[in-house]
């Protein structure tokens, strides 16, 4: 499917995208952006991996972002069969305690990754089966990847 | 106990004379044990020194060559070096059972040395037990390695302990069965009367096919009773880190360790014994010569010992219950049908004899 | 796997033993948390962060020259893939054209590193089975590599030899004649590993059967490199998303079906001949021009989002890269395919014994300060 086709399905799902926050996007990016609203988002990715025409199987990449305001996680999706690519946004403006839905029973490899976002950016994925810190000791303080973690002794700034 | 050599005469006669009866027997006795630990550690020395030239040679290097001639003092300085290593231990340890069980595994690898022809004079221990003997002794060495693995207080120690019972008891089956297809054909267990027996062919010969048979599975079986690869499931290294021995350090872990290559020895010593006529000359060819009969018996051994140092360096490893099915649903059938062979060769005449 | 069920009436207690973070089968300082019922494994549990240096967040303070010399520090085995993967994404953002000559040269030194790493993988998987000698044989032939990279790069680990807009110099002299040499030498060395490891009973006994990964399963654990293919997932990169001169040469793409350990190794001895293919295409025609195009001292990419993927000898290195039009990026993140691969060890070990996680661990290949990027 060609990123026009992949725009439609995907807004003939939500009839209303003002309320999920769909936005589209192809500015500045090599893929098609797909940005939705936190209570959507298991929604769109069961439905991106369940159709038969996206059939988006494969998540090669997940990452958390500080976005300065809000925090966010940017899937990348691939579909093995179509071999077409999208990237799904989301962001939450809750820094204290930042909340998502876990993607990780639609695919298992997002279980480590949320896990490894969890320990850096401190989202807590609901419904994941085992969220807890897979690289930093627990009594760690601080999230390390947000752009206003601070540590004097070990951060070397210019 | 047999004395052909003059100076052992001598000695012998001298004793007697000097002293009361008893006390010379005693000192006379403590004189030979303290020539086979001669013999033991400098064989457990060279035995390590054999392996690691060997493992470099399968493996494109040149392993020791530097302390002395060709290496051949480097295993005395490791040796030292272990001596004067610190001893260390883990905290919760069974002490008592900890400090015993590398003495266990020694002392019945030096046992089972005491009864090895290595030539018809050169025989402390011929009993007329001998192969019986052999095998009762070396199965006491896994009560060792059991302790070790248990007193240690260390779970990869422990399942190492465990695996080597398994393993230990299992095999015992086939390095017994195999032995008696052989004692078939001598109809003695005297280690010195086997040899006798095979003035008239090696018995390798003389059963052909069983006996070829019963060779290999005790290679198999002897190899897998002196835990080493493909059957190091006791240390597997990169499995269960050092296995039993985790927790030892120092000359305790060099106990282990010698006494590994001590039953290799062992194990191969027995084989040479049984299958390829001891301290006997291929064809009697020095028959007239009998001192050359300890040359014969360390050739024939180390030719037998490097067999195995050629498994070691050449085969992946097993898995346990790979380990455990070789033995119950292969080695053990075929050993059993193998026994009922050799009698009916027997009983039918059909062995080659010269 | 053969599986039988006994009726105990004896009591079995699990128990918890750390695998790592130092033992041997873990090639590094990876904990793994096993629970165990005897020998059998209930449980993989990994415990990461032992060598944990946030190469993410020293990205967002370094220029972009910096991070390609961080990137080596990630898959060591694969350092000039992971420098290619950082200098691709900074040349697309840029909008750079590379010479022809830069691609196949990165090309041919991309596939030596996978030989290379392959070779050292190869040795280490005998090791894990308990056959010690593999490790010298298939170290005596990365060693060659390590001396042609030597020559040409200056470092035999590290090599840093990709700058975003080329190559750090051009290539050695001697390094066409010596890379053909190889090719002849190693031809025949296959043969020999086959002969040493992957026809021996043994070997194939233990790995036959063990760790099955299914296809639904490699994709859903985002599997990737000879992990997915050897499931029969045809994920290389390099067929479907070629970068520098992959595009006009021609390879088969090393698949098995079977999904077992058995599989994984294989699929990595095919891939020996696939490099070795691929070099021997591009070696006699490595075209005239520059080794590198000038860029300015302080690259600044455009504001946006860039992502690039690159087959490493573990798998699909992705290097996501979103800049605000600053000297640093502002997020630098790298999709390590060891980390993928590792998250699906839970799923396949369990049930086996402890002698198949080491072999299973063996062909995931894992790389740890892959993983504790």
């Amino acid at each position: 499917m060609t990123n026009e086709e992949l725009q439609r399905k995907i807004e003939s799902w939500y009839p209303d995208p003002e309320a999920s926050g769909l936005v589209f996007s192809e500015e500045e990016s090599q893929f098609l952006n797909v940005s939705i609203s936190p209570k959507d988002l298991y929604d769109l990715m069961s439905k991106l991996k369940a159709d038969d025409d996206t059939y988006f199987d494969y998540l090669f990449c997940l990452t958390g972002v500080d976005w300065g305001e809000e925090l966010g996680v940017v899937y990348h999706l691939e579909s093995t069969q179509h071999r077409h690519q999208l990237v799904v946004k989301v962001s939450t403006p809750d820094r204290e305690h930042p909340v998502l839905a876990t993607v990780s029973s639609i695919w298992k490899t997002a279980e480590f990754h949320e896990r490894e976002v969890f320990d850096f950016f401190g989202i807590n994925f609901t419904d994941h089966p085992n969220m807890k810190r897979l690289f930093l000791t627990d009594e760690w303080e601080g999230y390390p990847l947000r752009k206003d973690y601070e540590d004097e002794i070990n951060m070397i700034l210019k | 106990m047999k004395y052909g050599l003059s100076i052992i005469t001598t000695i012998h006669d001298w004793l007697y004379s000097v002293m009361p009866e008893w006390l010379a027997g005693l000192v006379e006795m403590i004189l030979i044990a303290l020539v086979y630990l001669g013999i033991f550690s400098i064989a457990g020395l060279f035995l390590v020194l054999m392996e690691r030239r060997v493992a470099a040679w399968f493996q494109l290097r040149i392993g020791p060559n530097r302390v002395g001639f060709q290496g051949l003092l480097q295993t005395m300085a490791d040796a030292l070096k272990l001596l004067s290593k610190e001893l260390t231990g883990t905290e919760k340890a069974d002490k008592f059972l900890y400090n015993l069980a590398p003495y266990f595994v020694i002392i019945t690898s030096l046992m089972a040395l005491a009864v090895i022809p290595f030539s018809a004079e050169f025989h402390a221990f011929d009993i007329n037990i001998g192969v019986f003997f052999l095998i009762a002794v070396s199965s006491i060495g896994v009560i060792g390695i059991l302790l070790g693995g248990w007193s240690s207080n260390n779970k990869y120690a422990l399942i190492g302990a465990m695996r080597s019972g398994v393993q230990t008891i299992s095999y015992e089956l086939s390095v017994g069965l195999s032995l008696l297809t052989m004692i078939l054909l001598t109809g003695t267990l005297q280690l010195s009367e086997i040899i006798e027996v095979q003035k008239s062919g090696w018995l390798i010969v003389q059963g052909h096919i069983p006996a070829v048979i019963a060779f290999m599975i005790f290679m198999i079986a002897g190899t897998a009773e002196t835990n080493r690869a493909p059957f190091d499931m006791v240390e597997a290294e990169s499995e269960l880190g050092a296995g039993f021995h985790t927790e030892y350090s120092g000359m305790k872990f060099a106990y282990f360790f010698l006494a590994e290559f001590i039953n290799m020895f062992i194990i191969a010593a027995i084989a040479a014994t049984v299958f390829f006529g001891g301290w006997l000359s291929p064809f009697g060819i020095t028959e007239s010569i009998p001192s050359l009969g300890v040359l014969w018996f360390l050739i024939k051994t180390l030719l037998l010992v490097f067999l195995m140092m050629w498994f070691r360096w050449t085969f992946p490893r097993l898995r346990v219950d790979q380990l455990l099915t070789l033995e119950w649903k292969y080695l053990l059938p075929i050993n059993l049908v193998n026994i009922v062979i050799m009698a009916l060769l027997v009983w039918g005449k059909l062995i080659i004899k010269f | 796997m053969e599986t039988t069920t006994v009726k105990s009436n004896f009591k079995s207690e699990e128990y918890f033993i750390n695998m790592g973070p130092q033992h041997p089968a873990t090639h590094g300082v990876l904990r793994l948390v096993l629970t165990i019922d005897g020998e059998i494994i209930k449980k993989v549990d990994p415990d990461l962060g032992y060598i944990h240096r946030s190469i993410e967040k020293m990205c967002e303070r370094d220029s972009y020259q910096q991070i390609v010399h961080l990137t080596d520090r990630m898959d060591y085995l694969s350092s000039n893939i992971n420098n290619e993967a950082v200098c691709l994404a900074v040349e697309n953002a840029l909008e750079l054209e590379v010479p022809d000559r830069v691609k196949v040269i990165r090309t041919i030194i991309g596939e030596l590193t996978r030989i290379s790493s392959h070779c050292l993988w190869w040795g280490v998987m005998g090791m894990d089975v308990g056959a010690l000698t593999t490790y010298f044989y298939g170290f005596r032939d990365r060693e060659m590599i390590n001396d042609i990279m030597e020559e040409t790069c200056g470092a035999r680990l590290t090599m840093n030899y990709n700058v975003p807009g080329g190559l750090m110099f051009d290539i050695h002299p001697n390094f066409v004649p010596r890379v053909k040499k190889f090719i002849t030498h190693f031809k025949t060395k296959i043969p020999e590993f086959d002969r040493l490891l992957t026809n021996n009973v043994i070997f194939q006994k233990r790995t036959r059967g063990v760790g099955i990964l299914s296809k639904e399963d490699a994709i859903s654990f985002g599997a990737s490199g000879p992990v997915g293919r050897a499931s029969g997932y045809s994920c290389d990169v390099r067929k479907y998303h070629p970068y520098s001169a992959l595009d006009r040469v021609t390879f088969n793409e090393a698949l098995q079906t079977e999904g077992d350990t058995f599989a994984r190794y294989k699929v990595r001895i095919q891939e020996f001949w696939e490099s070795l293919s691929i070099i021997e295409q591009l070696i006699d025609n490595i075209p005239e021009g520059e080794h590198r195009v000038a860029t300015k001292a302080v690259i600044k990419l455009p504001k946006g989002e860039y992502f690039q993927k690159v087959e490493t000898a573990r798998g699909e290195l992705g290097v996501y890269v979103i800049s605000t039009g600053t000297k640093n990026p502002y997020r630098f993140k790298f999709r390590s395919p060891g980390f993928s691969n590792l998250s699906l060890l839970n799923h396949i070990a369990v049930g086996g014994k402890i002698g198949d996680l080491v072999a299973t661990m063996a062909t995931l290949d894992l790389v740890i300060p892959d993983i504790d990027r």
